[in-house]
């Protein structure tokens, strides 16, 4: 339960910060660290749920833009990183990054325990 | 409250630190930066949020305090904006705000190109090419038609109004919301000022005009490679075969003018070989040109004039033009716009239409200066030793300190190349560029008084303020006026004045003034009913200045224009559209009978004949699918390399190759030619024969080579492109269809050609199309953004939407509607 709770709420507070996009794009790290300490689970658990919150949320945000745009823009860019133009790859990578930024701050936050 | 496992916490909090430091930087992988990646791959930040959703509703009601009254935009099936404005200055404001809308990168980006400072946001690779538009005096001469065009209201209310528009939608820009490429490089747009419209103009007068600061250079080299003798035969003044603007026989009044030339021109200019100079590292394209002609009613089939005009252009994406309408009280045109400027380029109106093609004269001449000493504080002018003023230009350089020129300032101009900008060959020598672009200009006011003008007078009054760069306009009323004038500052020349690097140590040598307006070529309603252009010289030998060195001016389009234009009657919309993609090769038609005459097919094998064979019964068409046209530019190409290439490589200095038409002249003339030696061998001396048979050998080689590849047949061949601005393969369009290519009206080379082709039938409503190989977005992520370009490399056209504001409100064509009002 408390793994499924972290990663809705990692996703949702990532998308929240999201929003205010003149902070930098990594803030939510922040935010995965602060659910990764109100929740505390051990660090293998805190990195997956972690990645899990934002390789999810990366991932569906990326495909619900790529969907509307029929590829078009997701196709050129997998050739300049270079991914051989497949979007799918593309997404994948974008889901990965961000997962793994959240993971490792999240990893971090369980090294946080609340004293009892 | 809180326990805390302190060492495992710190270390993967760095490693998560660490981890979003390296997806923050960008890194440099293979010679090139990435994006910062974290921030680029982020959906709510980074490039998906450019991914333009393909049902994208434009529609929408802005509020901008900038405006006086309401301004009305649809925007069509195409993504054209109609704007119908209440007065002229909103209507500005809004281009102003929507070529920002769907063009800001590239706005930018080519304002940065013009002045010099790509070095900020891509590094110090750029920077050669900076300091070269920085010396050549870009930034000067934009400040210089800027203080000049300020000084007229009306001007400067339009320019002023158009930055207020694009800083308008700059500023409503949220960070995510900025424009695919900014991201990519990491930078972020910066306001839009008033000078950029002018910095984009001097690129464009650049563009057209520029190619003389390398070929002045090169031109000096090569008469003091050769001696001004032999240079006379390798760059001749004129061709045999022109067929001018103005056609031949035409009566010249006597010149206001008479420019006399030095009495020392002689031995120190012309048959002077000491001095030596090298080139520019940025080069415009020697094609920059373009066709235009207007037919009159009496040989169309309505009765009506029609008015063809396409550009000749680098191919880009984004494209150069935008097209638009703009309807107000004042007027109501259509047309071509140029992103980064208001008004319309060339397009048409509810009266007229007009069209431009380059002049191709020579505007641009280098002064050699002396100075007293390296301090560039005093030079020697007239006997006297005369204070230089100076002017520093500052170029940032992304991630390293700022690069500082200092320019002396002459009564020339700036000094271009000096003891701090220099290589091997100008070292010692300091350069002073004299150029008409440098001088206050009149900007886009003549673009400005067309865009309004209802008959043949307006259009000539507009045309009459036009200085750089050169241009043939064409014209053509309802009323069945048609016209063609060339107009610029031209300067008042004596024979070879400014084709090589002039003493510049007192007046001889300057300019003796600039033609006057009524003295531009120009021809009016002739009886032939047409008047047409394609870069060619505009008159023959007859007309009393010099026009520049015959090189200058591409020949064969003119040739085949003029022959077509004049066998046609009964001319349709349809016959302009074929006659604009037409793909015949009137040089290889001169060219073909030359070749075979001097190729010794009785000592070819049964392979090269096949070639041979395939040349023969080519029918001169540069089509899609021709292999003729591969073979023919194989050989001929070769051939130039034969006769010329043994003199280029002795000299460690470049010069510009002779071009075909001095080849091919020569050989008609059938002149024992003394370039046909091969001065690398002493055994023996080479003749034309040789060196098509050795030309030939030397073509069939690499044509086995290409039909291998399966590369044989034309297009692709030639494999024109249109390349993205940052030449990123993945955002251009690569291995087009056409056909076409240098010497043919339809003149899509490599990536370079038709950059916005319209036909406009001055019917009582008007019937106009138009089609450019690009599309109305500049975004790489919309669906808009290339999609004109396989309509272009078919040759089709969109029929364009020209109509009143109610007719617009109803149309089924306008697909979305914005509405701007200021409260």
């Amino acid at each position: 339960m408390k793994f499924f709770v972290s990663i809705v709420l990692t996703a949702f507070l990532a998308f929240v910060a999201g929003i205010y996009s003149t902070i930098p794009w990594w803030s939510f790290a922040v935010t995965s660290l602060i659910v990764a300490i109100a929740i505390h689970q051990k660090p293998g658990k805190a990195f997956l749920s972690g990645f899990l919150g934002l390789f999810l949320l990366w991932v569906g945000l990326s495909l619900f833009k790529d969907a509307a745009n029929e590829h078009i823009l997701s196709a050129k860019v997998a050739k300049i990183l270079p991914l051989g133009g497949s979007y799918i790859a593309l997404i994948l990578v974008t889901g990965i990054i961000g997962g793994l930024v959240s993971g490792l701050s999240s990893v971090t936050g369980s090294y946080v325990k609340k004293s009892k | 409250m809180f326990a805390m496992r302190i060492v495992p916490f710190l270390i993967s909090g760095l490693c998560t630190a660490g981890l979003i430091l390296v997806l923050n930087t960008q890194l440099t992988v293979g010679g090139s930066k990435t994006p910062r990646l974290g921030y680029f791959l982020s959906p709510q930040l980074g490039f998906w949020q450019n991914a333009e959703s393909t049902n994208t509703d434009f529609s929408g009601e802005l509020k901008l305090n900038g405006l006086k009254g309401k301004v009305d935009v649809f925007m069509d099936d195409r993504l054209v904006p109609h704007i119908y404005a209440e007065n002229d200055l909103d209507a500005y404001y809004v281009q102003g705000y929507i070529h920002a809308k769907f063009r800001l990168w590239q706005m930018e980006f080519q304002t940065h190109v013009a002045a010099g400072r790509l070095s900020e946001i891509v590094g110090e690779e750029r920077l050669a090419t900076d300091r070269f538009f920085r010396r050549l005096g870009m930034v000067y001469g934009a400040e210089q038609t800027m203080a000049n065009m300020d000084t007229d209201p009306e001007m400067k209310a339009t320019v002023d109004a158009y930055a207020d528009g694009v800083n308008a939608y700059i500023q409503s820009l949220k960070p995510e919301q900025i424009p695919f490429e900014y991201k990519l490089l990491d930078y972020k747009p910066e306001a839009w000022t008033p000078l950029k419209t002018y910095l984009f103009l001097m690129y464009m007068s650049y563009d057209l005009t520029g190619g003389a600061a390398a070929t002045d250079l090169k031109m000096t080299n090569a008469k003091n490679y050769f001696g001004y003798e032999d240079f006379n035969k390798l760059y001749p003044n004129v061709h045999d075969s022109l067929n001018p603007i103005i056609p031949s026989g035409t009566l010249f009044a006597d010149p206001a003018i008479i420019p006399v030339a030095p009495l020392n021109s002689d031995s120190v200019y012309l048959k002077y070989t000491i001095s030596s100079t090298a080139m520019a590292p940025v080069v415009p394209d020697k094609d920059n040109g373009s066709n235009n002609w207007a037919v009159s009613g009496s040989k169309t089939k309505s009765g009506r004039p029609i008015l063809c005009n396409d550009p000749h252009l680098g191919l880009n994406l984004p494209s150069l033009w935008f097209e638009v309408q703009i309807n107000t009280p004042s007027h109501n045109t259509y047309g071509a716009s140029f992103p980064g400027s208001p008004a319309v380029i060339i397009g048409f109106n509810d009266n007229i239409a007009w069209g431009v093609t380059n002049a191709g004269r020579d505007v641009l001449d280098y002064y050699d200066i002396q100075f007293k000493d390296s301090t560039l504080t005093e030079y020697m002018y007239n006997g006297e030793w005369t204070q230089a003023e100076h002017r520093k230009e500052v170029i940032k350089v992304k991630g390293k300190p700022a690069s500082i020129e200092n320019m002396a300032l002459t009564v020339f101009g700036p000094v271009m190349y000096d003891n701090a900008y220099k290589n091997s060959s100008t070292d010692g020598k300091y350069l002073a560029v004299h150029w008409t672009a440098n001088m206050p200009g009149t900007g886009l006011q003549t673009f400005y008084k067309l865009n309004r003008s209802k008959n043949y007078d307006e259009y000539i009054n507009a045309t009459s303020l036009w200085s750089c760069p050169g241009q043939n306009f064409v014209f053509a009323s309802k009323t069945n006026d048609i016209a063609i004038k060339q107009q610029g500052a031209f300067i008042a020349r004596w024979e070879r004045q400014g084709d090589f690097v002039m003493p510049g140590t007192d007046d001889s040598y300057a300019w003796q003034g600039i033609i006057p307006l009524e003295e531009n070529p120009m021809m009016k309603n002739p009886g032939r009913g047409f008047v047409s252009s394609a870069n060619q010289m505009s008159t023959d030998s007859t007309y009393p200045y010099y026009l520049g060195a015959a090189n200058n001016f591409p020949l064969y389009r003119g040739i085949i224009i003029n022959r077509k234009l004049s066998e046609m009657n009964n001319i349709t919309v349809e016959d302009m559209q074929h006659l604009q993609m037409d793909n015949y090769n009137v040089f290889a038609e001169m060219a073909r009978p030359v070749l075979l005459k001097y190729l010794a097919i009785n000592t070819l094998n049964a392979d090269e004949k096949k070639y041979v064979d395939l040349l023969a019964n080519w029918n001169l068409r540069s089509d899609v699918n021709e292999k003729g046209p591969t073979i023919f530019k194989c050989i001929w190409d070769s051939l130039e390399n034969e006769v010329w290439g043994d003199e280029i490589s002795k000299s460690k200095l470049p010069f510009p190759r002779p071009d075909a038409p001095t080849l091919l002249e020569s050989l008609l003339r059938n002149a024992s030619f003394i370039f046909e030696d091969n001065i690398n061998t002493t055994d023996k001396k080479e003749t034309i024969h040789d060196d098509v048979l050795a030309a030939f050998k030397k073509a069939y080689t690499y044509l086995v080579k290409l039909e291998k590849e399966d590369r044989l047949e034309w297009a692709r061949f030639k494999s024109t492109k249109v390349n993205h601005l940052l030449k990123l393969p993945a955002l251009s369009r690569l291995q087009l269809p056409i056909g076409g290519g240098e010497h043919i009206i339809n003149a899509a080379k490599e990536t370079h050609g038709p950059s916005w082709r319209m036909i406009v039938h001055l019917t009582d409503e008007i019937e106009a199309y138009g089609v450019y190989p690009g599309g109305q977005s500049g975004n790489p992520g919309s669906k808009f953004y290339d999609s004109f370009v396989d309509a272009w490399a078919a040759g089709k056209y969109y029929r364009i939407v020209f109509i009143g504001k109610e007719a617009a409100a109803k149309s089924e064509k306008m697909k979305w509607h914005l509405t701007f009002t200021n409260s």
